[in-house]
């Protein structure tokens, strides 16, 4: 099926009619919302997995022997199954449970993390989320270690060349988005994993912003870590995947010390529990399994690809739109992007812009996205973001276009 | 609740063309105010004679709110002592936070009562309240410095 097959067979009122809140209204006003980079908003799929959960299997999981810790575990441990076949991982062991993709990175820093020391070079971009650059920085402190950061260039792309060239042998390490979540900008990352392989540094991939829009097949990419939010993926908020390679997950310690994480405790000493149960010490959070595993569920029925198709025909619109409108400056037009658009107002603020469009009913993000050095690379102290879901449509378009024409005449 | 309760006249004036705006050089003394969640930062500096304000400017980048309270107060404050300025603060800050206070803001706020709209948006009152922490933080410098005790770096968050 081609894409323009795809995208004639998407029928996103339908899709919308799946998403309860996008029936609500804000100040009388009908909602348009744009803002799923930062959060995607949730499905009845996931609502009432989670709710059924909750009404029916609840309990402990791995402890009880009673049948309802027993159905609460294979709740838990479905999902974990989900997650594998999601991103095509070839073993269980490798699907580790956290809170999201800011756990999952700092998982890898505390665990991976101590055996660096001086000498030894991280290399990440400068189109990096906090989250994929503070927990470095803070391991480079502890250890010694040097940070590199590959630049940009004004379109908001990779300098490929210049990524190359900071790769060496002192490369132990390589932490890059898929997709960066200020920009919109999808990174070469399947080049940057062969280029770092080659010598020999391990790779992590930010898939944050990525998992909701590509299909993600972790053995195709041939990473070591591939972390991501089930909350950007139309699940619930407090749970995320850390998926490492099982060679490098066994020569990595525990980091946190429980309950579940243990084989034997005793006061002489304790051993482990196996992979991947010894990266998860306490009672994990099982009614968020529960709804990542119902979103999976509700993306993959709807089909990732016709969802992309459908974002990135939204995607050429409003750019388009955005760009008739004089005045608003978009930052980021890197030639292969995500359903993500900056931008900026001349004689605008961008937190003025985000009241007067909310005004209008219409939800963006606006500051920084927490990628302040992206911020200050453009030289600007925030952005408007506007970012695509499944759900997102021609409508949403139109009232930030109407918005905006707003913003202008009370700052005109 | 309208748009225009927010941006008055006097707010959209004040962003357009910010009174006082620079840097007083030398100064008695200073503060750096940011707020990370929109970006805003902007710093002030000072003239004291005892503890009245002489003359104060500020400077920095920042949305429309915060551009104008911080211009509106370098008027208001200007030629004050502290103790004047010390009650016109609070008066301020319980117009910014009156959250569904339909009530008008007393007549003493004069020009500043403009900012009262804020109270309708939550997510805007730190826009409006930036510079006068960033007063507040200026003038304890002062007072630590010429009280000889040590001296925190002058610099608020709003965050």
């Amino acid at each position: 099926m081609n894409a323009r097959v795809a995208e004639a067979a998407y029928d996103v009122a339908r899709v919308r009619a799946d998403f309860p809140v996008l029936s609500t209204t804000v100040r009388g006003k009908r909602l348009a919302f744009l803002d799923t980079a930062a959060s995607a908003q949730r499905p009845l799929a996931v609502i009432e997995a989670v709710d059924h959960y909750e009404r029916t299997s609840h309990a402990n999981v791995h402890r009880g022997v009673y049948q309802l810790s027993q159905k609460a575990t294979d709740a838990f441990e479905g999902a974990r199954e989900r997650v594998r076949h999601f991103l095509n991982a070839s073993s269980l062991k490798e699907v580790i449970f956290t809170r999201g993709t800011t756990e999952s990175i700092n998982l890898v820093a505390q665990s991976w993390g101590p055996r660096l020391g001086p000498g030894d070079e991280i290399l990440i971009t400068w189109m990096e989320h906090h989250a994929n650059i503070v927990p470095w920085q803070m391991l480079c402190q502890r250890t010694g270690a040097t940070l590199k950061v590959a630049p940009i260039d004004r379109r908001g792309e990779l300098d490929l060349e210049a990524f190359r060239a900071l790769l060496s042998s002192r490369t132990k390490l390589v932490a890059f988005t898929q997709v960066s979540n200020a920009l919109g900008t999808v990174l070469p990352i399947q080049d940057m994993i062969a280029a770092a392989r080659a010598v020999g540094a391990l790779t992590l991939v930010d898939g944050a912003q990525a998992v909701a829009h590509q299909r993600v097949d972790v053995q195709a990419l041939n990473c070591d870590f591939y972390a991501f939010s089930s909350h950007k993926l139309y699940g619930p908020t407090g749970i995320g995947v850390l998926w490492a390679r099982e060679s490098v997950l066994r020569d990595m310690p525990p980091w946190q010390g429980g309950g579940d994480m243990i084989l034997t405790v005793s006061f002489s000493g304790t051993t482990y529990n196996e992979l991947p149960y010894r990266f998860e010490a306490g009672t994990p959070n099982m009614s968020g399994a529960v709804g990542l595993a119902a979103a999976i569920g509700y993306l993959e029925a709807l089909g990732i690809e016709r969802a992309h198709a459908h974002e990135q025909r939204l995607l050429g619109r409003a750019t388009a739109a955005l760009k008739a409108i004089e005045g608003v400056q978009i930052i980021g037009e890197a030639k292969e992007k995500s359903g993500v658009i900056s931008f900026v107002v001349d004689g605008v603020h961008p937190h003025d812009l985000g009241t007067i469009l909310d005004d209008e009913g219409v939800a963006v993000r606006t500051g920084h996205h927490c990628a302040m050095p992206v911020m200050e690379f453009f030289d600007v102290p925030a952005t408007a973001r506007a970012s695509f879901g499944c759900y997102s449509d021609d409508a949403d378009i139109d009232q930030l276009v109407r918005a905006l024409g707003r913003a202008r005449e009370v700052f005109g | 609740m309208d748009l225009k309760d927010l941006y008055r006249d006097v707010i959209l004036d004040h962003n357009k063309r910010p009174r006082n705006f620079g840097r007083l050089e030398p100064c008695d003394t200073s503060a750096d105010g940011n707020n990370p969640l929109c970006g805003d930062r902007l710093t002030l500096t000072l003239r004291l004679e005892g503890d009245r304000i002489s003359d104060i400017k500020f400077d920095g980048k920042g949305c429309a709110i915060s551009t104008a309270s911080a211009s509106l107060m370098t008027e208001a404050i200007k030629g004050k002592d502290g103790a004047a300025i010390k009650h016109l603060s609070e008066l301020v800050h319980q117009a910014l936070t009156a959250h569904g206070d339909d009530s008008a803001p007393p007549a003493e706020l004069g020009k500043l009562a403009a900012l009262a709209g804020v109270r309708e948006y939550p997510a805007r009152v730190k826009c409006a309240s930036l510079c006068w922490h960033t007063l507040d933080a200026a003038l304890k410098h002062r007072a630590n410095a010429l009280g000889e005790a040590p001296i925190g770096p002058a610099t608020v968050s709003t965050e």
